[in-house]
């Protein structure tokens, strides 16, 4: 099998293969503004360092977010026209998630991090702009407990590590910040690929907006008589 | 079947408009539109249309090819509207071209919304004259256009300078009470109306300037509606729509037939929502006529926003053998109206 997983719910745009087993090739960079004219070119990168084609690929697995719209809906538009075009799985991974997985697997290697005080559930937190977070919390083995929802800082939980980038736009949310800072497509398509190896279905590619569009409706028209 | 067949995707605004065409031949146009969505907040919610297309792109694409009887596969190349438009509506339809071309390996040509307006008529009328001159009228863009080439070289000539034509229909029937989007209303309207009863301003412009104002006249009608409400008598909706429209009519008409004199050009194409306006067209037609300018106008449903304006321009490019856009171009909100095609 040949997986292609990517994420563009955070700043990061991340794209990895994975063959089943492992991943083959992974591309990352942090540029929040350009997903759009970043994406594409990251896959077509990957599947050429793994020298395979379109017509190997035998799932697509994406980021749903929480993230801002734009660029979320960059990655979720891709894997929905690869998955159709191609007539392939498509699997949706809570974006938030996959930092859990890593932060989790970080936290295996460093024990110290969530164990101290006796507290070993841990949150991961995403910045949502308007002084807001996309957050969600897991327990010491990485299953989600809580959200994914958005927040103001101030009404997080205390007291609790926090992985994700919120934890360093918003130093007061955590005294033990936790890696990584933003999802890499290599743990996305690990979950998506062990999903798959014990006969899970696929998880639908939603985006994850948890906001209504900004929008008003509007009152009467003012006037312009003076 | 002659000419390359090309996949256009179009996501400027709120409609996600899916065309296939073969050379000069439209197969298919597909269109889903967010508009009643936008309704009830009298304009158009960028992140309302965004959303909706991420919703309507596969599904739409799927339409098309299924009307025209094609499948992705025998697609030559495909085309997507880089710009101008709403920034993050734009960038849904061309991350999806993006994945398309990486799906079927075919070239991937980012092209100007403007121009597209313009190529559409190739789709109806056949190969269009070069040079000619463009009126381009609708809810987002106002633009008057001197184009030796559709698919190389359009110079502006002129634009509106405030509101979009599309946009004082819009802001009008509010004042008239007349439901979003204004355009079809203010036209039904007006067919009960006598046009010559009011002679709202058509805006002062310095001399052989082309660019357009709405803003002052949409104020005007405002001010007449309130006076006539504040004397208690009964605003006569369908005069007022009538003369806005005449208005609105006469100063696009007027400029385009100048601008094709000044250019010694005998071709005029008109495009974009506002084309569909009845008066807009009848005045054409009449100054055209008499000024000796052959006129093109696209069907109303070609004139608004659609995929198959984006494939006809896309079939041209291939058509001529132009370089394609490759991965990695930005969708741009403000593409200028010279750049006809992405780099
Ligand atoms: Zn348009």
């Amino acid at each position: 099998m040949l997986l292609l997983a990517f994420d563009t719910a955070t700043p990061s745009v991340t794209v990895a293969l994975h063959d089943g087993t492992a991943v083959v090739a992974e591309e990352s960079a942090v540029d929040g503004r350009r997903h759009g004219e970043i994406l594409a070119v990251f896959i077509d990168k990957v599947l050429r360092s793994a020298g395979a084609g379109r017509e190997d690929l035998t799932a697509v697995a994406v980021g749903t977010g929480p993230g801002p719209y734009t660029g979320l809906r960059a990655g979720l538009v891709t894997a929905r026209v690869l998955a159709s075009a191609l007539a392939i799985r498509i699997d949706g991974v809570c974006s938030l998630d996959v930092i859990a997985a890593a932060a989790c697997a970080e936290a295996a290697r460093t024990e110290a991090a969530r164990t101290e005080d006796g507290g070993t559930d841990f949150l991961v937190a995403t910045d949502a702009r308007r002084r807001e977070v996309y957050w969600a919390r897991y327990c010491a083995a990485g299953q989600r407990t809580d959200g994914p929802q958005v927040s103001r800082p101030a009404d997080l939980p205390r007291g609790l590590p926090v992985a994700g980038h919120a934890a360093l736009v918003y130093p007061e949310l955590s005294d033990r910040p936790l890696n990584p800072a933003f999802p890499a497509a290599g743990q996305l398509a690990a979950i998506s690929a062990a999903r798959l190896s014990r006969g899970e279905p696929a998880h639908p590619a939603v985006p994850l907006y948890l906001r209504r569009p900004d929008a008003r409706e509007p009152g009467k028209p003012k006037r312009v008589t003076p | 079947m002659t000419g390359p067949l090309v996949l256009g995707i179009e996501t400027s605004c709120d409609e996600t408009g899916v065309g296939l065409v073969r050379g000069h031949e439209l197969l298919a146009d597909a269109v889903a539109s967010s508009v009643e969505e936008h309704a009830r907040f009298g304009g158009v919610v960028p992140e309302v249309a965004s959303r909706a297309h991420l919703e309507a792109m596969v599904p739409t694409v799927g339409r098309a090819l299924d009307a025209a009887g094609v499948r992705l596969a025998d697609v030559d190349a495909i085309a997507v509207t880089a710009g101008p438009g709403l920034a993050g509506a734009l960038l849904v339809g061309v991350s999806a071209a993006k994945a398309y071309a990486i799906a079927t390996g075919k070239p991937l040509y980012g092209v100007n919304h403007l121009a597209a307006h313009v190529a559409v008529d190739q789709l109806e009328h056949g190969a269009l004259p070069a040079p000619a001159v463009a009126l381009l009228v609708s809810g987002g863009h106002s633009s008057l256009l001197l184009v030796p080439d559709v698919a190389a070289e359009v110079v502006p000539l002129g634009a509106t300078i405030d509101d979009a034509a599309g946009e004082a229909f819009d802001k009008v029937a509010r004042v008239l009470g007349l439901p979003f989007p204004g355009g079809p209303h203010i036209d039904r309207a007006a067919a009960a109306g006598d046009r010559d009863l009011i002679a709202f301003p058509r805006g002062k412009y310095r001399d052989g300037s082309y660019d357009f104002s709405f803003s002052g006249l949409k104020t005007a009608v405002a001010r007449w509606v309130e006076a006539r409400e504040a004397a208690g008598e009964p605003v006569p909706v369908a005069d007022v729509a009538a003369c806005f429209q005449e208005a609105v009519a006469d100063v696009l008409t007027r400029k385009a037939v100048a601008a094709c004199r000044a250019h010694g050009i005998d071709h005029l194409v008109i495009g974009g929502g506002v084309a569909a306006n009845s008066r807009l067209r009848a005045l054409a037609q009449e100054r055209c006529a008499a000024a000796g300018l052959r006129l093109r106008v696209p069907r109303p449903g070609l004139c608004t926003d659609n995929g198959a304006m984006v494939a006809a321009l896309g079939a041209e490019l291939v058509a001529r053998g132009a370089v394609a856009s490759g991965l990695d171009f930005a969708a741009d909100s403000s593409l200028p109206v010279t750049t006809v095609t992405a780099a």
